[in-house]
């Protein structure tokens, strides 16, 4: 029954477009990587170990957190891809762990991993920009899981981890970004390699180097040793509102100087996902980042600011596959993903 | 852009590594850098950070001639992980392998994070007080320093005066333990 909820539940609470700097910052993401001490790592450990772990957690959250537990071995392929587009597991989770389960709120805010790479990564996931809130919120079911685990700590090397790119804080702090302002003005290129150079992680989200898919960049720190976590995500929180000053002063100029082009641009992406009867996935996402532009920019209106947020979820294989009740051809998914995009605008402008 | 792989195809992924300030770049096809188990984007299962990684550890003449003659030897009481397949894999067996491997494991972390080897961030509630301690104290002292540094001298006996404090607190906690 709640499986049924966390796969037909269409959109998670950070999807709703909400949230501080919405205009710009999509969602925040925190995880912490954490190991008992006395239980090998998954990369060695073996069956009966895994399901202690997953027992061990589950009986830990279950007094105080509303979590529910899904063990991947339940799961159908499909059902654990549409967990994965919805960011609450990773594909390494779904398709090769020993015993791997995922531990999820119902606001899908939460998501504990358990027997992924580490025994358990700590994800919590808000809408808009707020590291320091979703700092707290991983800290607060950290502390209240360390009241009955024994975690794997060292004195001088801090949470120890399977990979050593993760130990220390255990912490991977990430801002998910939409920057079509910098990307038009051609900026990019210049700012991945910068930020590159502070420790940070650049890359597009559901595309490439600079060329992202939709425009939307992650952004997370790649150092977990040495600094403590309130630097981790102060370091981080700067480079974005750095990023949100040029990608506003970018829009800016680009209202200025290509006022029309822009707004040309715009409806001519409107027009297309109002009317297509088939979509690629790459075509959706430009037209989708041109569109959520035009609603940040004031040129489109009676439109919510989430289509992005939402259908850059819904539009995936997985989501369109699962509405339909089984697998589909390419072809296929491409008209299911246009009137799912269709509908998604017509029932936000009746509203 | 052509892909450095196969000279073929247009390349369609771009990798930035930057090691200790030093940048190299590639250029992939999507199908090589899928090869190459270094496909980093879109979140495909068969991206390994620990493939680059492992490149890099073994790359470092250091290990390689230390693993060619008696790196098997070498390994984990605990979970008998030994450095060599550490090497390859780029992931630990167990919470023992970082004593067991300590001394290599530093020049490591040094390349992962920055020049950092030490942990300065939370310390689970559990470890007892006197960690806990020791961080004030290092919070403590560095602010100190800062103080002296911009002549706030007032203060700045505040803050000694609060270390003192502390490092009483942890003398007894010591003793106690």
């Amino acid at each position: 029954m709640s499986l049924e909820r966390f796969i037909n539940q269409q959109t998670s609470s950070w999807m709703s477009g909400g949230g501080p700097y919405s205009d710009v910052v999509l969602s925040t993401r925190v995880r912490l990587a954490r190991n008992f001490s006395d239980v090998c790592f998954p990369t060695v450990f073996q069956f009966d170990d895994a399901k202690q772990i997953v027992e061990q957690i589950n009986t830990a959250t279950s007094k105080k957190l509303s979590l529910e537990l899904l063990k991947m071995e339940d799961l159908s392929p499909l059902q654990k891809r549409v967990l994965v587009e919805k960011h609450l597991i990773s594909p390494l989770l779904a398709e090769s762990s020993l015993y791997g389960a995922a531990l999820i709120s119902e606001q899908e805010d939460i998501s504990i991993m358990v027997n992924e790479e580490d025994h358990l990564r700590i994800q919590c996931l808000s809408s808009g920009l707020q590291l320091q809130e979703t700092l707290n919120e991983a800290n607060r079911i950290d502390d209240m899981i360390e009241e009955s685990v024994q975690y794997a700590f060292d004195e001088k090397r801090g949470y120890l981890t399977a990979c050593p790119t993760n130990v220390g804080t255990g912490l991977r702090a990430s801002v998910m970004i939409h920057l079509p302002g910098l990307v038009l003005t051609r900026q990019m290129n210049r700012i991945i390699p910068a930020i590159s150079q502070l420790g940070l992680v650049v890359r597009g989200i559901y595309g490439e180097g600079s060329e992202a898919l939709g425009n939307i960049f992650q952004i997370s720190n790649q150092l977990t040793l040495g600094k403590s976590e309130a630097d981790i995500i102060n370091d981080l929180g700067s480079v974005v509102h750095e990023l949100m000053m040029r990608e506003q002063s970018a829009r800016d100029a680009l209202v200025k100087t290509s006022h029309i082009q822009l707004e040309d641009r715009i409806f001519r992406s409107f027009g297309v996902l109002s009317n297509c009867r088939m979509v690629e996935t790459n075509e959706a996402f430009q037209c989708l980042s041109d569109v959520r532009l035009g609603i940040d920019l004031g040129y489109i209106q009676h439109i919510s600011k989430s289509i992005l947020n939402e259908l850059m979820i819904l539009m995936q294989p997985g989501f369109l596959q699962q509405y339909a009740g089984g697998p589909l051809r390419a072809e296929e998914r491409d008209v299911r993903r246009a009137a799912l995009i269709r509908e998604r605008l017509t029932m936000k402008e009746t509203n | 852009m052509i892909c450095q792989e196969c000279h073929e195809r247009p390349a369609a992924l771009h990798f930035t590594k930057i090691v200790n300030g030093e940048k190299t770049e590639v250029y992939f096809c999507e199908k090589c850098a899928h090869e190459k188990g270094e496909y980093l984007f879109g979140g495909h299962p068969a991206f390994s950070l620990n493939n680059l990684l492992s490149g890099l550890f073994s790359s470092e003449p250091l290990f390689s001639s230390n693993a060619a003659s008696h790196g098997e030897d070498e390994h984990c009481e605990k979970c008998h992980m030994t450095f060599q397949k550490f090497l390859q894999t780029g992931k630990f067996g167990c919470a023992h392998c970082y004593t067991a491997f300590d001394s290599k494991l530093t020049p490591i972390l040094k390349r992962l994070h920055g020049g950092n080897t030490r942990h300065q961030g939370k310390i689970p509630k559990r470890m007892g007080g006197a960690l806990h301690l020791q961080k004030e104290l290092h919070l403590l002292r560095e602010q100190l320093n800062e103080m002296i540094a911009n002549e706030h001298f007032e203060k700045a006996a505040d803050v000694r005066d609060q270390i003192r404090e502390v490092e009483h607190k942890l003398s007894g906690e010591g003793g106690g333990a």
